[in-house]
């Protein structure tokens, strides 16, 4: 299946913005962490279209995957 | 600190006197809402006589504590007609503090038609009269405030907005670097006009340290509560490397970020305006990433913006201020919206405010949607001139609606409504419904919990636990507000379980007295109570703790999410 995957603050630095994914089905977010060297421990918020999810919750065809660092506040 | 200053401008007389015993253990919020309450008749007019305009420093203010110069600014709010504190950095808290001035309240008006100045050092505070700044933008106040009277002197001043007396006019506190900090919102900045005071200049040549009761367990716990701020990935790597800003991507991703006078929760142009863009540009033009705003500070979470010329801009380029202009009023130029923030530090206006009326300016008609050049057009030749156009402008975001017979206009308490869409998190719609200061983020910022998993995770598209978490984090709040601290320690000290006790140590330090966890809990929700209890008898009901009808009927993509707590709901976050 396709995925988009989109980094954001430091995340970016050494990988991209936005890109599109093939993966397994029954990929998780983790998975797709591990595939960009990013540490579980350094992931602050996770998104998928746009809705709070967890590291281990299964992607499906089309998802928007959005990973931050832990930043931000105003 | 031991003394309060009283400035009396109807008759043109100072005092100084004693700290009552019932304002000993109070500072910053709670004190200066305790004296509002306590000595402003909660019906009186905000800009008349009966007013008071009362500035405090925080309980921690002044002492080598990290993140602790913070200024307390309180009145009646003559934007939302309630109770209201704002509290800023800049130089001046620090100094009051050194002073041993506990509180500054300015009461009563001049029947005549002269200005003033207040001059606070060793001596005390003096008035002055003021000929030459009238009608002056604040960063020549600044100027030359430093050449009369040095360059190490506080100031706190108005703009032209703030002369004219306009509802979204804000004081202004000088930097580290001679620009421009602000008590931002609820329109404080009127009520030093109608007191006819342009600026306040503070000398603090021969001020002693602040005094520390056990300096041993201060120091203790002062270092085990600057690791914390250190160790937080927010408040020790996030906010000093992409400000606050770096809220633009998430809140878009989210779906939370108010679009178009808030009526899509995205923005095409959210790239360009990004916390991301913002720091490449910044490194690339010469301009500093990361910055404090006061002495102290550890989290640098301001920044020093620059042109392509590498010549500056602004400083303090805020969240708040690049969503307003630019995802709500669809303006994807970052270097205008630089210029915009830097002309409202100048006239002396709310950049949220502002930027909340140029939301519904444009669905009224006034300039486009996107006319960032329009922005600064406005800001310059009318509101900064106090031209009528200029004055309902500088009123805010339901004076416009109201002159334009709008009826999407985003506020609560006639205060305009932050960067972040109560359909899509609701918790902050239960803080703008509920606070006693209007539609406020920082009263009690659910954002942290709601978006950025900060004290855990509460969905922000679901009712579930909201009332709970904004009641929670308004109580700590007021808390937090009341020592001098900035409010960013709230990440490490909902994470890091050393960080809270530390902050109660360095106060129990600092006086010689044992503070519990639940002192300071018990702190907020009475400074809470007695901010509510003067909004009641001012004319307040649960009525005015509500979100605009708008809200509840359409809703706001990608989630089409609407408002759809029920009264009886959102009345249930005073049950404490």
């Amino acid at each position: 299946m396709e995925i988009t995957v989109k980094l954001f603050a430091m995340f970016r630095i050494g990988r991209f913005a936005a890109a599109r994914k093939q993966c397994e089905p029954g990929t998780v977010p983790a998975d797709i962490a591990n595939g960009l060297n990013i540490p579980e421990k350094d992931i602050g918020i996770v998104l998928v279209n746009g809705r709070h999810a967890r590291l281990d919750h299964q992607l499906s065809d089309g998802d928007t995957l959005s990973l931050f660092p832990l930043v931000g506040g105003g | 600190m031991d003394k309060i200053l009283r400035v009396d401008m109807a008759d043109l007389s100072t005092r100084i006197e004693a700290v009552p015993a019932e304002w000993a253990g109070l500072g910053g919020r709670g004190l200066t809402s305790t004296i509002v309450a306590a000595e402003v008749p909660p019906t009186c007019h905000p800009l008349g006589p009966s007013n008071k305009l009362v500035f405090a420093p925080g309980l921690l203010t002044g002492t080598p504590a990290a993140n602790s110069g913070r200024l307390s600014a309180g009145a009646k709010s003559p934007l939302t007609g309630t109770i209201k504190e704002s509290n800023a950095g800049g130089t001046s808290a620090q100094m009051l503090a050194r002073l041993g001035i506990k509180a500054l309240i300015i009461e009563g008006a001049p029947t005549t038609d002269a200005w003033y100045s207040l001059h606070v050092s060793m001596d005390g505070v003096a008035i002055r009269e003021e000929t030459e700044l009238i009608g002056k933008g604040n960063f020549a106040v600044i100027e030359a405030v430093e050449s009369r009277l040095g360059k190490k002197t506080g100031v706190l001043t108005i703009g032209p907005a703030g002369e004219l007396k306009m509802t979204a006019a804000n004081i202004s506190v000088k930097d580290p670097d001679s620009k421009i900090r602000s008590h931002g919102r609820g329109g404080l900045g009127a009520v030093m006009g109608s007191k006819r005071i342009k600026f306040i200049s503070i000398d603090d040549e021969g001020a002693p340290k602040v005094p520390i009761a056990d300096p041993e367990k201060f120091k203790t716990a002062a270092r085990a509560f600057a690791k914390a701020l250190l160790d937080h990935p927010i408040s020790g790597e996030g906010l000093p490397t992409y400000g606050t800003n770096v809220l633009v991507n998430i809140l878009n991703e989210a779906g939370g970020l108010p679009t178009r006078n808030f009526t899509i929760g995205q923005f095409e142009g959210h790239d360009k305006i990004s916390g991301e863009t913002m720091h490449d540009t910044i490194v690339a033009r010469g301009g500093k990433h990361k910055h404090g705003c006061h002495a102290g500070c550890i989290i640098q979470c301001s920044q020093v913006y620059h042109d392509k010329e590498g010549k500056y801009v602004t400083s303090g380029f805020e969240y708040e201020t690049i969503w307003g202009l630019g995802a709500d009023c669809c303006v994807d130029n970052l270097d205008d919206i630089a210029v915009a923030d830097n002309l409202m530090d100048d006239i002396g206006i709310d950049s949220i405010e502002t930027a909340v009326m140029f939301g519904v300016a444009m669905e009224a008609g006034i300039l486009p949607f996107g006319d960032g050049k329009g922005i600064i057009r406005l800001l310059k030749d009318e509101i900064g001139k106090g031209t009528p156009l200029g004055r309902i402008l500088g009123g805010g975001a339901a004076s416009v609606g109201k002159a334009y017979g709008v009826t999407r206009v985003p506020v609560v308490k006639n205060q305009g409504i932050p960067a972040y869409d109560p359909r899509s998190v609701k918790g902050i719609g239960i803080t703008y419904a509920t606070s006693t200061m209007g539609a406020d983020h920082t009263a009690g910022y659910t954002i942290a919990t709601n978006i950025l998993n900060v004290g855990g995770f509460v969905d922000p598209l679901k009712k579930d636990g909201q009332v709970e978490l904004s009641r929670n984090l308004q109580i700590a709040t007021a808390a937090v507000d009341s020592t001098g601290m900035c409010i960013f320690v709230a990440f490490p000290a909902l994470d890091i379980p050393e960080c809270l006790p530390a902050l109660i140590d360095m106060i129990n330090a600092r006086f010689g007295i044992n503070l519990t966890g639940d002192d300071v809990t018990n702190l907020g929700k009475q400074i809470l109570k007695t901010e509510r209890q003067f909004n009641i008898e001012a004319g307040f009901t649960k009525e005015h703790d509500r979100l605009p009808e708008f809200f509840k009927t359409e809703p706001v993509a990608p989630h089409n999410a609407v408002w759809d707590f029920t009264d009886a709901e959102i009345d249930e976050f005073w049950n404490f």
